[in-house]
């Protein structure tokens, strides 16, 4: 018999938590799985807005066939804890395509914990995530890479970049990558910063008010997160969803 | 149309205009000129609003208000352009949807019915045409890619958009070969040059001012006007140089 037992701080995978969240959900809330098997030569692509008022976990494993594809695309916009985690495993020649956003004020925290199996030859992956926090809102990226010993041209990517709409809001980005295979091309890479000021004044003096200046940079900011996704009616959906939890952020 | 009284403004604490006056009714393209370091640029950017310019002392008013009690957006609303002398590359966003966003947020402040897509196109290529720009060039970034001649093109193509009643060009001239040079000066001419329009053209060189003749033109020099007269002023600056005139 197994226990389920609340994860701590101290497991890699959720050392930027909120533990009073977790406690909330409890053990057996956060222990569910869902499962996705991408038979070889097949594609999959979902989209998820992601976040309420109260905690949630959502937890996908992945597992791709021989050539298959899957693409995820996440807006994260949770009021309280919202944890968006994926394990993906992909057989030789897969691709996995994923886009994510963490948008958000109050005091809550989202996040992305990706873990991405490169368990054999030719496998190709690419991870967009893009922050947008203000208040106290943070925004986490865990993006764990492994590349299994014989896994060679696998060529992976992660890119991270946080917009923080004032001082006490917080982005992390937390790339893991364990390479045992040595033809490989992994690229990671993680910026944080503020609203670009020159390109606010600007839209500002062509008349646009400071919210909508700041919708705009926004949009773009965060554009970059679903360019991959090809259907414009869920990628609009995507997009507002993200955009609407700007309301009220701060100017 | 536009009064600037005693104007004295800083940067970073730094005094950069000192008692600064000048009138622009309307009708007038008013050129200004002046050495490095005069206050040119402080002075478009104090009409704009830009953050970090602070305004000790004296007054700006257009067309009858307090411009200096108006947010930057609001300036815009109440007929202010202001041309940039580096304009802004702002990636994500087309110029086409900035620009309606930016007309349509005008036209709302000013109480008017917002344009459809199709109304804005129509607009848009019109004016795009009077700068000789290719439609493709505003369904791109704003100035994301754009030589620096594209980039002032692009300036006067939202200011024929937008349709001020006052333009504030902060060294449009700069950047171009003479071709661009010709037929921006041309658009100012088209967009600007009425009876109920002012302008006020900020340069260092005559060239601009042989294609939009200005009907007045002021030295600019320590942060104060120290000298304004005709076009012939201009000629004066080009021929014997800021020292001697001012002497």
């Amino acid at each position: 018999m197994t226990l389920a037992t609340l994860p701590t701080r101290h497991d890699e995978a959720w050392r930027y938590a909120d533990v009073d969240a977790l406690a909330r959900l409890g053990a057996d809330g956060i222990d569910h799985w869902q499962t996705i098997d991408v038979p070889a030569g097949t594609s999959v692509t979902r989209c998820m807005t992601a976040g309420s008022d109260t905690p949630e976990v959502h937890r996908l494993r992945v597992t791709l066939g021989e050539g298959a594809r899957a693409a995820f695309f996440v807006t994260n916009r949770g009021g309280d804890y919202t944890r968006v985690e994926l394990e993906v495993r992909l057989a030789k020649g897969a691709h996995f395509e994923f886009g994510g956003v963490t948008i958000g004020g109050g005091m809550a925290t989202r996040e992305f914990v990706t873990q991405v199996i490169h368990a054999e030859p030719e496998a190709t992956s690419n991870q967009t995530i893009r922050a947008v926090h203000w208040n106290t809102g943070t925004g986490n990226f865990l993006g764990e890479i492994k590349v299994a010993r014989h896994a060679q041209k696998t060529d992976a990517a992660q890119d991270f970049k946080g917009l923080l709409l004032e001082a006490g809001a917080s982005a992390n980005a937390v790339p893991q990558l364990e390479i045992f295979a040595d033809d490989v091309k992994c690229a990671h890479g993680a910026t944080v910063g503020a609203l670009d000021e020159a390109a606010r004044f600007y839209m500002m003096a062509r008349g646009l008010d400071p919210a909508t200046a700041q919708r705009l940079l926004v949009q773009a900011f965060i554009g970059d997160a679903f360019v991959a996704l090809e259907d414009e009616g869920e990628r609009e959906t995507l997009l507002a969803a993200a955009l609407a939890a700007l309301e009220g952020a701060k100017l | 149309m536009l009064e600037i009284t005693n104007l004295h403004a800083t940067v970073a604490d730094k005094p950069i205009l000192k008692g600064l006056t000048l009138s622009v009714p309307a009708g007038e393209i008013h050129a200004i000129m002046g050495p490095n370091g005069a206050g040119k640029s402080t002075l478009s950017n104090v009409l704009g609003g830009k953050p970090g310019y602070e305004v000790t002392e004296g007054s700006v008013t257009f067309r009858g208000q307090d411009l200096l009690a108006l947010d930057p957006h609001e300036r815009a609303a109440a007929g202010l352009f202001l041309g940039f002398q580096y304009p802004v590359e702002i990636p994500g966003v087309s110029n086409v949807q900035f620009l309606r966003e930016a007309l349509n947020a005008q036209r709302k402040a000013r109480g008017e019915e917002p344009l459809s897509g199709g109304e804005f196109l129509k607009l848009a290529k019109e004016k795009a045409g009077l700068l000789k720009m290719d439609m493709e060039m505003l369904k791109r970034q704003v100035n994301v890619g754009f030589s620096g001649g594209e980039k002032k093109r692009a300036e006067m193509v939202q200011m024929g958009i937008l349709d001020p009643a006052f333009a504030v060009l902060d060294e449009t001239d700069s950047g171009l070969d003479i071709d661009a040079l010709r037929i921006v000066g041309a658009g100012i001419n088209a967009i600007m040059r009425a009876p109920d329009k002012a302008v006020l053209l900020i340069t260092h060189y005559q060239r601009l001012l042989d294609v939009v003749a200005p009907d007045k033109v002021s030295i600019l020099a320590g942060g104060r006007i120290v000298e304004t007269g005709g076009p012939e002023l201009a000629l004066r600056l080009e021929a014997e140089g800021y020292d001697a005139v001012m002497a």
